[in-house]
């Protein structure tokens, strides 16, 4: 579980996230929803100790961030799986030397067992054959899929995913969010997915936090949101012409 | 115009002062970068690997171009010295010493340097550099890896190779000099080769030798300092670059002219 208390952070004068709290809980799918520019990915890295917060908590397992020594803030790290915005594949390595990386760093595994591994969690992102070709010689889309395998490799207890499914056709976006929310599920970790697909957030937003201009607009479930009168909601929610028919044809009691 | 002049005499003082703050700044922020080069070190078996990738690439790529350099410089400088070699006193072993002198206190390391800060360095900013800005370095930290020793360390050790490079430039010189001389009709094959073994001082050597260590060093971490803390995009990198590029080239000659004070004065 992870707990983030009144968390604030500025860019020089300006501030991004303006004290937000919430909680991710475990063996569940934790989604951050909201507009484009309204501080996701910051609010992720903060939670990850990349950025350093001007002010507030983040608080693993019950133990806060900002008290960890080095040390076991890097130990905590080898249990942390990322997938970045941007993939941050590693480019001077092959896609298959990079779903290795993080075995090849942390365990004891020979070279057979590690390719057995990344073959298998390869062939669940539906990527087949690519893996002699370097991140630059791959589609975006594919890109991603590569970097989310890099994430789960190693067995993580906290996985963060940053728009997992942005870049993807319709299919391959829904393989993805099911195998975020499997692996999720069988091996009780804990995940938070940053979205604005709002087909994943009905499919996987087990809890959701909607954040809006780095405030915390508006926090519940994939069973609430659709249900919530809440303006600045509904406004994101049905601002797709499908949900707005979707929505259109409940009031009529279809 | 009085109260003008005062005026910009505290801006004077102030700009001096900021500046001084910023330099200082980058002084303490690269002492801290060392520091954290060496701490929390990456697995043996991992970092052996990226150490021979590094020599691979730093040392052994630049030995091209670094000694096809050097043999025409070597040849140059016996031509110079023929060349203003009008006095029939002095004998044409002058050659072979000036070449070696000039070969071994400077040109080898120290112009090879200022080259190798072109070659290697722009290359080790652009590299850490891009890795910056893909989030590449997040994504290392957030492995619970340090980024600074996987990247900067290899590098570190990959250059303690560096005077390797240099011994074999001063032989590549010295035989470009003596190719002209001999080919070139400056000078006899003997008469070069006792220039060559004309008064030779062992501890020029040393000296040329202690520089280059020195100058490794610094082609290995003053641009590692400007990619890993380089901030913006792709057009920032190339920027980084050049900066990088200047920054060595002046650390480098500030460098060399302590260091000859020290050693040989
Ligand atoms: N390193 C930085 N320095 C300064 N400002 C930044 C930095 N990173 C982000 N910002 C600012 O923070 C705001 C939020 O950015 P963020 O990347 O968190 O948006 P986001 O919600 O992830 O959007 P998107 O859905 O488009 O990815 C932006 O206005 C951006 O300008
Ligand atoms: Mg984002």
């Amino acid at each position: 579980m992870i707990q983030v208390n009144d968390l604030r952070k500025s860019f020089g004068d300006e501030e991004i996230l303006k004290g937000i709290t919430a909680t991710f809980e475990k063996g569940k799918t934790n989604m951050i929803i909201g507009a484009s520019g309204s501080g996701k990915s910051v609010f992720l890295k903060n939670m990850l100790g990349l950025f350093v917060p001007n002010s507030g908590e983040i608080i693993y397992d019950g133990e806060p961030l900002n008290e960890m020594e080095i040390e076991r803030k890097s130990n905590l790290r080898k249990e942390m799986g990322m997938l970045f915005q941007h993939s941050a594949l590693f480019d001077s390595l092959t896609v298959e030397e990079n779903v290795m990386f993080p075995l090849r760093m942390f365990t004891k595994m020979r070279l057979k067992e590690r390719q057995e591994n990344a073959n298998e969690i390869l062939e669940r992102v539906n990527l087949v054959g690519l893996n002699k070709k370097m991140p630059s010689e791959i589609s975006g889309g594919q890109q991603k899929r590569v970097a989310l395998a890099r994430a789960v490799v190693n067995n993580p207890r906290f996985l963060f995913c940053d728009e997992p499914n942005s870049g993807l056709d319709p299919k391959t976006a829904t393989v993805i969010d099911n195998l975020i929310q499997e692996i999720t599920h069988e091996r009780d970790i804990t995940t938070v997915i940053i979205s604005h697909d709002m087909n994943s957030v009905m499919e996987i937003g087990e809890t959701i936090v909607f954040l809006k201009d780095g405030k915390l607009a508006w926090k519940g479930t994939n069973q609430e949101i659709f249900k919530t009168d809440n303006e600045t909601v509904t406004d994101f929610v049905y601002s797709s012409n499908l949900f707005k028919k979707v929505r259109i044809a409940q009031n009529k009691g279809l | 115009m009085n109260k003008f002049n005062k005026a910009l005499n505290y801006v004077e003082l102030f700009l001096s002062i900021f500046t001084t703050m910023k330099f200082l700044k980058h002084i303490g922020r690269y002492m801290i970068m060392l520091y954290g080069v060496f701490k929390r070190p990456t697995k043996a078996i991992v970092l052996k690997e990226l150490i021979l990738k590094e020599i691979d690439d730093l040392i052994i790529g630049s030995l091209g171009i670094t000694a096809f350099i050097s043999l025409f410089m070597g040849a140059v400088v016996a031509l110079q010295t023929a060349l203003n070699l009008d006095n029939p006193l002095i004998p044409k072993s002058l050659i072979g010493f000036a070449t070696k002198q000039s070969i071994i206190l400077e040109f080898a390391p120290t112009f090879i340097s200022v080259i190798m800060a072109g070659k290697v360095g722009s290359y080790i900013t652009s590299s850490i550099g891009s890795m910056r800005v893909t989030e590449q370095i997040d994504a290392l930290e957030v492995m619970g890896i340090n980024p600074l020793n996987y990247l900067i360390f290899p590098k570190i050790i990959a250059l303690l190779f560096y005077p390797f490079l240099i011994a074999i430039i001063m032989f590549v010189g010295i035989a470009g000099g003596y190719l002209a001389s001999v080919y070139g009709g400056l000078a006899s094959s003997e008469d070069f080769i006792i220039g060559l073994q004309d008064s030779f001082i062992p501890w020029h050597v040393a000296y040329a030798f202690i520089k280059t260590m020195v100058f490794g060093l610094m082609l290995a971490t003053i641009p590692s300092y400007h990619g890993y803390y380089m901030e913006g995009g792709a057009l920032e990198v190339g920027k980084a670059s050049t900066t990088s590029f200047v920054w060595t080239c002046v650390a480098i000659i500030i460098a060399n002219y302590i260091l000859t004070q020290l050693l040989l004065s």
